[in-house]
């Protein structure tokens, strides 16, 4: 028989995430397709309440630690790894995320197992697992096969719908005991929440948000008067807020902020999947940039081939003539 | 401190990509290559270290496009001292290159020991592996990822790291030394460096070159990939033509068709 897929459980301050039910949905697909069961993985610390909501899994492996508590991603590959080695399975699911990155490269390489990241898929071939993979900055998938076992697959958030992954089921949970071999090199002293902005992101109805394509710090002005003239707040992709030119609390995507507006007008923004995370579930999505070819334009509703510097103060112009002509 | 950065040349996304006839690999006869901008940020954060506590900087590169343009620019910002990797198969895998990196620096000269070895968190290309926790692995040293700050403590045992986590929180990490370490940000913009600066750096200073020994067991190669293509415009935006001003028009009949104002 072939071995198990297993997927990782990401828990992150006492919560199973979102992409952890994204990946035991897909999970079972693939599990179902090798004649297989599905395995979840749980690592932590006193989080053996959260195996019941692993349901779609066949089984639970839990391993408690108090090592595992804080998610270090070298302590986690340890222990990830030792299972694996032990009982082989076909496949493991790590999450490629803020929490997890770098599990994933780490249990390969105990393994000497292949490995992908940036994967937005799996299936079965011809008994043969191939994985598509986000390349690029969103600008080219790649379709891998994986050659031999333990695939070590690192998955984008969005495989699957969470709520795929979800069942009331509750799994046979296994305790394994595993002793992570010393005391981690690297110590979570604290959490730092983030900062209060003077505006809350995930509350607005409307957001104008900048990317690189908005060139300097002074161009930001014209995104504000859109922002005023919408009724909403300007938010911004990864390199501005690096630039300094916006605050940590004005940061959408991975590291920053999801948000759902009504609203999400992207200027100058390629959409790199990092970006996309964050901003995906808008309810209508406009995106203006220079480059035909800009991933931003496969998520947005409507685009705008062109530079946004030159289409700002039309639109904010427009608007209040639009609303005062229909008021 | 010594402090090792790892610097990898990608190609630009902001040019248009190509795909090679044989609809495996990137077209490179047009491809455009630039330093990867996480790395970019992991030179910037060994600068401050090195103006705030001394020591010296060294930047590793493999040979590719351009590369040395970017080392000459990293020794014109204030590296003490660059190194090109040379003889590496070409289109080696990012595992390949890692475990072939972790054995040079073993085994060159003034390479280790280093305080810390930065690299960027990952690069667009990196298909079957992320070079920081391989490079930890390998060299058996401590890893942390997704970095945007590292700040040494005075008995230069240790180093606190800040770690991002979603939603805007970050952890701080106490770091045991010697570590590598996967920047994503620096504390500050990566510095510019101006032309006439860079070029009196090729004047100046020079790039060491490394022979790259045969890599044990070859380049493993265990995942092939089959095909790349271009992303399925399954959900491809309705893309909207004409000037700023009739764009902008027709862009508020839909806004308001759909109850924004």
């Amino acid at each position: 028989m072939t071995g198990e897929i297993w997927v990782l459980t990401e828990q992150w301050r006492g919560r199973v995430s979102e992409i952890t039910y994204e990946n035991l949905a897909l999970g079972r697909e693939l599990a179902d397709a090798l004649g297989t069961p599905l395995v979840a993985i749980l690592l932590g610390s006193n989080a053996k309440d959260l195996a019941a909501t692993l349901g779609k899994a066949d089984r639970v492996l839990y391993v408690d630690h108090p090592l595992l508590e804080d998610a270090v991603p070298q302590v986690l590959a340890e222990v990830l790894a030792g299972l694996a080695k032990e009982q082989m399975p076909r496949a493991v699911l790590v999450p490629l995320t803020n929490v997890g990155l770098g599990v994933g490269s780490f249990t390969a390489a105990r393994l000497q197992a292949p490995a992908v990241n940036f994967c937005k898929d799996v299936r079965v071939h011809e008994g043969r697992l191939e994985a598509s993979c986000v390349m690029y900055g969103g600008k080219i998938e790649s379709t891998v096969a994986l050659l031999g076992s333990p695939a070590v697959l690192g998955m984008w958030p969005g495989a699957r719908p969470a709520e795929n992954g979800r069942a009331a089921a509750s799994p046979a949970v296994e305790e394994i005991q595993v002793v992570p071999r010393e005391a981690p090199p690297v110590r979570l002293k604290k959490y730092i929440e983030p900062e209060t902005g003077d505006v809350d992101l995930t509350r607005q109805d409307v957001l104008v948000a900048v990317g690189r394509g908005i060139q300097a710090r002074e161009n930001i002005e014209l995104a504000e008067e859109l922002a005023q003239a919408l009724g909403g707040a300007v938010c911004a992709s990864r390199p501005v807020i690096d630039q300094g030119w916006l605050p940590l609390s004005r940061q959408v995507g991975k590291s920053g902020l999801t948000v759902k507006p009504k609203l999400y007008v992207a200027l100058g923004i390629s959409g790199a999947p990092e970006h996309v995370e964050g901003m995906k579930n808008s309810g209508l999505i406009v995106a203006v940039n220079t480059d035909p070819q800009a991933p931003i334009f496969n998520v947005a509703h409507y685009g705008i081939v062109g530079d946004a510097l030159d289409w700002l103060p039309a639109f904010t112009a427009a608007i209040p003539r639009r609303k005062s002509q229909h008021a | 401190m010594h402090i090792l950065v790892i610097l990898k040349m990608v190609p630009d996304v902001v040019e248009e990509l190509e795909i090679a006839p044989d609809g495996k690999a990137l077209n490179t006869d047009y491809l455009r290559m630039i330093l990867s901008e996480s790395d970019d940020h992991a030179l910037e954060q060994a600068l401050l270290l090195k103006e705030r506590h001394g020591g010296n900087v060294t930047v590793v590169a493999f040979d590719a496009p351009e590369v040395d343009d970017t080392l000459f620019a990293a020794l014109a910002k204030g590296a003490s001292r660059a190194v090109k990797i040379v003889g590496a198969e070409p289109g080696m895998t990012t595992s390949g290159a890692g475990r072939l990196l972790a054995r040079i620096l073993v085994q060159e000269p003034a390479l280790l020991p280093a305080g810390l070895v930065l690299a960027g968190v990952q690069a667009i290309d990196d298909l079957d592996a992320l070079v920081a926790p391989l490079l930890a692995h390998q060299l058996a040293m401590p890893y942390l990822g997704i970095v945007t700050r590292v700040a040494l403590d005075p008995s230069g045992e240790t180093a606190s790291v800040l770690k991002e986590y979603p939603g805007g929180v970050r952890g701080e990490f106490e770091v045991r030394l010697p570590a590598v370490l996967g920047i994503q940000g620096a504390e500050k913009p990566p510095r510019y460096v101006p032309v006439a600066k860079v070029r009196a750096a090729m004047k100046s200073q020079k790039i060491d070159t490394v022979q790259a020994p045969a890599l044990t067991g070859g380049d493993l190669r265990l995942v092939e990939v089959l095909g790349m293509n271009k992303p399925q415009l399954t959900g491809h935006a309705e893309m909207l033509e004409g000037s700023p001003a009739e764009v902008s028009s027709r862009l508020c009949e839909i806004l308001a068709g759909r109850g924004v104002f």
